[in-house]
């Protein structure tokens, strides 16, 4: 059937995408009766808790867990040393979950018991002894890379000996020049990226400005915690209920931590209160499948907020240093960077990412960045929203700001003349397609923000951002049932609205309403693999995904109708929800309806489902611009955002309230980032704020209604033109307010939190030098 | 772990009297219950004070207010005419906390949590309130500076608690006032506080201020060279000048995770300064 001619590669025109219905999920979710990843229970479950270092640093002697396992009412008691470690298991996610035989931050879990209440849990845990002998700690990144520092993994990271780098080709920045000839082993990886001589593009130079900026690590502070119930049954078949956002690791993570054949566990997802990219990987489900598997019943695990502070995934904490050089004109002729990004206890930070985005809104003909991943007795960090772009962002943006300012140049003009575009060579590698930092930015410039007047210590930022959007594997199928209406299976979990999108797609594609589109988040034994709710890459690509299925079932419809007409497959054509005879045939026969073929389906073969999988590729970067206004209290430094502006390219808004969400909610993360979220520790290296009253997380009074512009350019990488947008958001907000902040008192920060007391010591400064 | 709800006074006195371990007050319960359920005390009493006729009620009392130990903060504002005598004292109590937590909350459970950066307390101070202490042997009136010694400490001996506080009769053209600093909008802790009552003469001269400033030592100050920094002032700015370098002089802060040695000294002139002007400006009405 000639398909393609009424579905082409790149539709432009819409019914029911670009509509805001309401979100399936939307009334289980305000009347209470969604269920979250604590709200499931099995008849004689126990409840599980797991005992945490109070040492940033300590070797783990002994653990007594004889006088627990005493205890009436415990089940199970468990150590490492049940969890041994299997043939091929990620050995960092083994002993993040389960010390073995070294505390290497202060929460790090030390044992775990089941007992049939809280409160005989409870005090079991506190009859475990475990002997600690505390060692040196670390949880500065700059203090991590000396030589001197405490090693957390002995003999693991080649040292670096950075005077061996001087002449490599990449030798890059000032601060490592500085540390030259110091050697250390805390680096767990170095990263290059870049292209053209930025030496010689320096000597073309008319302004240089260059600085170090620090950033503190923060939380995603999703609102519920992690949780799930376990239960592994005596012949050794498992089941997990849990949140997360993304049940197929959890399932292949867990399988090769217990050393169990993946068919054997089967995970379904709960709704998920939050993740912002900390709920990709595992901390307490491995651990509720060891205890339910000794305990021989299931076992739930709720984490409490304290918990989620001190020993799941906040970001990098990062130290970095940036230099731009441009012409009197604002061009960029040559940039520099070095990141040093810790991600806690063991590698992986997001340095890498960082320095891919850093300077990727730019066309620049000189441009180079080194990274390096630096491992802390913090906790292991896990992804939270365009991993590591917001501080090199903070970096790169804040220098530019002071550029144009030096210059003279409109902070939006300076961006436009170097923006990057189609055709870009970008500064990590690929030549940018059709992308939309252009369009974002004349937004911008045109939104009736950018020219309200400011008053007495207000001040205005601009900052643009990029971040690449994930693609990946991906399994989707859609079912019709026997009255026409539709399920659509997803193996994506539901983080931002992406039921209400893909049933959009799936109408759109068939012609049909959106009420006719149920979506579920179906479990990991229903559907073939799906990789994460990660990267911006739901919407295209579980929509990319539910197109293709929806035209695999097109076709399949078809064909029963050219059966039921007695003409060939390829005659008959789908268009507005029904099959319609064509090319010679057309007008011979009355359409049949979606829901006249679905009636008929037993009799002309059997159900009817379209599927389609892929390892998706072509997702296309979101770019965006922010533009926000600040007032200061030049008394006590507190500072309140008056108006915030994101611009962000869509490539195409499928349910634009969602898009919108996406941008305000990024944009918020920022805010609270950039103002006073931090992780604070103590001498001892014991994290002083595990909770939401001194980790300030904005309340809705902090900030104003953000205003959105939602900028389409589409991707050609998808049928309806989709670009990620979850995560380009929070990637200005950082410079943006920074920038804003100066633009107000004349107060460039570089070291966050912006919190009023470093505000305020930086006003007097300014004040004591002017006197 | 035990729960009573005691129906006199006498009643709730005999079991703290006779409690062995650790007992605990009940009322609004907003900060005991997080305390419980984040493992930082494991009472082996509870008296829950609700159930003591007067407890819950506002009642005037030679001019001024006797306001009862289990009053909320939304109860408190919703009384109109405490307010209006001393509105630095309920301004204060109803920045604690979120309108929820306003439903439930105390000034008495305030004031005997014993934090230093209790919102109501400066401002209670301020005021002139006094605190009725009942216990085994007599019924004591204290000051209410006089209650929290340090953090998380009280001066109320074995068997005894606060039953109300009584705000006295405010003279005429007197003002009040509290502002606190905290780095969010709402649903934080003061990094300083401060509370400010004064009254003038005709003229509109200072004859009489009390100055009290929080979350700037081990408990909230009364600041005696702030008062004198103003009196017989009209609150000109050198009279502001020197009542916010008074209450800076007399901060002693710490640094923590929520502000600096130096950024509380600094703010703590700040708000004495502000929080004068707007008591000014209620005392000539």
């Amino acid at each position: 059937m000639p398909l393609d001619a009424n579905t082409p590669d790149l539709r432009t025109e819409f019914k029911s995408v670009g509509t805001r219905p309401n979100r399936p999920d939307g009334v289980d979710k305000v009347t209470g009766r969604a269920r979250f990843g604590a709200d499931f229970a099995l008849p004689g479950q126990l409840t599980g808790l797991i005992l945490r270092s109070p040492h940033a640093h300590a070797k783990i002697k002994s653990i007594d867990t004889s006088a627990a396992e005493a205890l009436p009412g415990v089940k199970a008691v468990i150590t490492y040393k049940d969890i041994p470690e299997q043939e091929g298991c990620d050995k960092d996610v083994l002993v993040n979950i389960m010390a073995r035989g070294t505390a290497l931050y202060d929460g790090h879990a030390v044992a775990a018991v089941a007992a049939v209440d809280a409160s005989v849990a409870r005090k079991a845990l506190k009859l475990i002894k475990v002997d600690y002998k505390v060692l040196k700690h670390v949880t500065d990144v700059d203090e991590a890379m000396k030589p001197d520092a405490p090693v957390l993994h002995p003999g693991r990271f080649e040292p670096v000996d950075f005077s061996t780098l001087e002449n490599a080709a990449h030798v890059s920045g000032k601060e490592e020049r500085k540390t030259a000839t110091r050697a250390h082993s805390n680096i767990a990886g170095r990263y290059v990226f870049g292209h053209g001589d930025p030496d010689k593009g320096f000597k073309q130079a008319d302004i240089i400005v260059e600085h170090e900026f620090k950033t503190e690590a923060t939380h995603q502070g999703y609102i519920e915690p992690h949780a799930c119930t376990a239960s592994v049954s005596s012949d050794g078949m498992a089941e997990l209920w849990v949140c997360t956002q993304g049940p197929f690791m959890v399932r292949d993570v867990c399988a090769s931590l217990l050393g169990m054949d993946v068919s054997r566990l089967r995970v379904t997802p709960s709704e998920i209160g939050g993740g912002f990219g900390g709920k990709t990987t595992v901390f307490i489900e491995p651990v509720a499948l060891a205890l339910s598997r000794k305990a021989g019943k299931p076992v739930k695990v709720v984490m409490s907020r304290s918990e989620v502070f001190r020993a799941t995934g906040p970001t990098s904490s990062a130290s970095m240093w940036v230099k731009i050089g441009a012409k009197k004109d604002g061009t960029f002729v040559a940039a520099d960077a070095v990141l040093k990004y810790q991600g806690g206890a063991f590698p992986g930070s997001p340095v890498e990412m960082g320095a891919m985005c850093a300077f990727a809104c730019y066309d620049l003909k000189n441009v180079r960045i080194v990274g390096y991943d630096v491992v802390t007795n913090r906790p292991k960090q896990a992804a939270y929203r365009a991993p590591g772009a917001p501080m090199s962002a903070f970096a790169v943006e804040g220098v530019i700001g002071e550029i144009a300012d030096k210059l003279g140049i409109d902070a939006i003009d300076i961006r436009l003349k170097n923006a990057a575009k189609e055709g870009t060579v970008s500064s990590y590698g690929p030549t940018f397609g059709p992308v939309g930092l252009v369009e974002t930015l004349e937004a911008a410039k045109a939104h009736k923000n950018y020219k309200v007047k400011l008053g007495k210590n207000q001040g205005r930022g601009v900052a643009s951002g990029f971040w690449f959007n994930f693609a990946g594997n991906t399994c989707v199928s859609i079912n019709l049932n026997v009255d026409g209406t539709l399920a659509l299976a997803l193996g994506t979990v539901d983080i931002g609205g992406s039921r209400a999108s893909m049933c959009l797609m799936a109408a759109e594609e068939l012609g049909i309403s959106y009420e006719d589109v149920r979506a579920i988040i179906a479990d990991t034994s229903s559907l073939g693999y799906n990789d994460i709710s990660e990267g911006s890459r739901v919407t295209f690509s579980s929509g990319l995904a539910t197109i293709k299925a929806v035209r695999d079932l097109k076709v399949k419809m078809c064909g029963r109708a050219a059966k039921i007409w007695g003409i060939p497959e390829d005659a008959v054509k789908w268009e507005n929800g029904a099959a319609h005879p064509a090319g010679s045939n057309a007008g011979n026969f009355p359409p049949l309806s979606i829901k006249e073929i679905a009636a008929q389906a037993s009799a002309t073969g059997g159900p009817l489902a379209g599927h389609y999988e892929i390892n998706a590729e072509g997702a296309g970067p979101s770019f965006a611009t922010h533009v926000c206004d600040v007032e200061v209290d030049p008394d006590t430094g507190a500072m309140k955002v008056l108006r915030y502006l994101v611009v962000q390219d869509a490539g195409k808004a499928i349910h634009p309230s969602y898009v919108e969400g996406q941008f305000q909610g990024g944009a918020v993360q920022g805010i609270g980032w950039v103002l006073n979220e931090e992780y604070f520790y103590g001498k001892d290296g014991t994290l002083q704020n595990a909770g939401f009253l001194d980790y300030r997380i904005p309340v809705c009074s902090d900030v104003p209604m953000i205003d959105t512009v939602i900028v389409e350019v589409p991707n050609p990488g998808h049928p309806y033109g989709v670009r990620g947008v979850g995560e380009t958001s929070i990637v200005p907000p950082l410079a943006c307010v920074a920038n804003a902040v100066s633009d107000a008192i004349g107060v460039r920060a570089r070291t966050l939190p912006m919190s009023p007391p470093k505000v305020l010591a930086a006003l007097e400064g300014v004040a004591a030098s002017k006197a | 772990m035990r729960y009573e709800a005691p129906d006199t006074i006498k009643a709730a006195v005999g079991l703290l009297s006779k409690a062995k371990g650790t007992s605990r007050i009940l009322a609004g319960g907003t900060d005991l219950l997080v305390q419980m359920r984040s493992g930082m005390i494991e009472p082996d009493l509870v008296v829950d004070i609700k159930s003591i006729p007067g407890m819950r009620e506002i009642v005037a009392e030679k001019g001024g207010f006797r306001i009862g130990a289990a009053v909320s903060g939304a109860e408190l504002e919703e009384h109109g005419k405490v307010g209006k005598m001393w509105p630095g004292v309920v301004e204060a109590t109803n920045l604690i906390g979120s309108t929820q937590i306003q439903g439930r909350a105390t000034m008495v459970g305030n004031l005997c949590n014993a934090s230093p950066a209790a919102d109501s307390v400066p401002a209670m101070i301020a005021a002139g309130a006094t605190a009725r202490v009942v216990g085994p042997k007599r019924t004591r009136d204290v000051p209410v500076e006089d209650i929290a010694k340090a953090p998380g400490k009280t001066s109320l001996a074995k068997g005894e608690f606060v039953a109300s506080i009584f705000l006295p009769k405010a003279p005429a053209r007197t003002g009040s006032a509290y502002l606190r600093f905290i780095p969010r909008t709402e649903m934080d802790i003061a990094v300083v506080g401060a509370g400010i009552a004064m009254t003038l003469n005709a003229k509109g001269v200072i004859t009489a201020a009390k100055v009290s400033l929080g979350a700037v030592a081990a408990r909230a100050l009364v600041v005696e060279e702030c008062a004198k920094a103003i009196i017989g002032s009209t609150l000109d700015d050198a009279a502001l000048d020197r009542l916010a370098a008074a209450a800076s002089a007399a901060a002693k802060p710490i640094s923590d995770k929520r502000g600096t040695v130096d950024f509380r000294i600094k703010v703590a002139g700040v708000l004495a300064r502000r929080a004068a002007v707007i008591a000014y400006d209620r005392a000539r009405g």
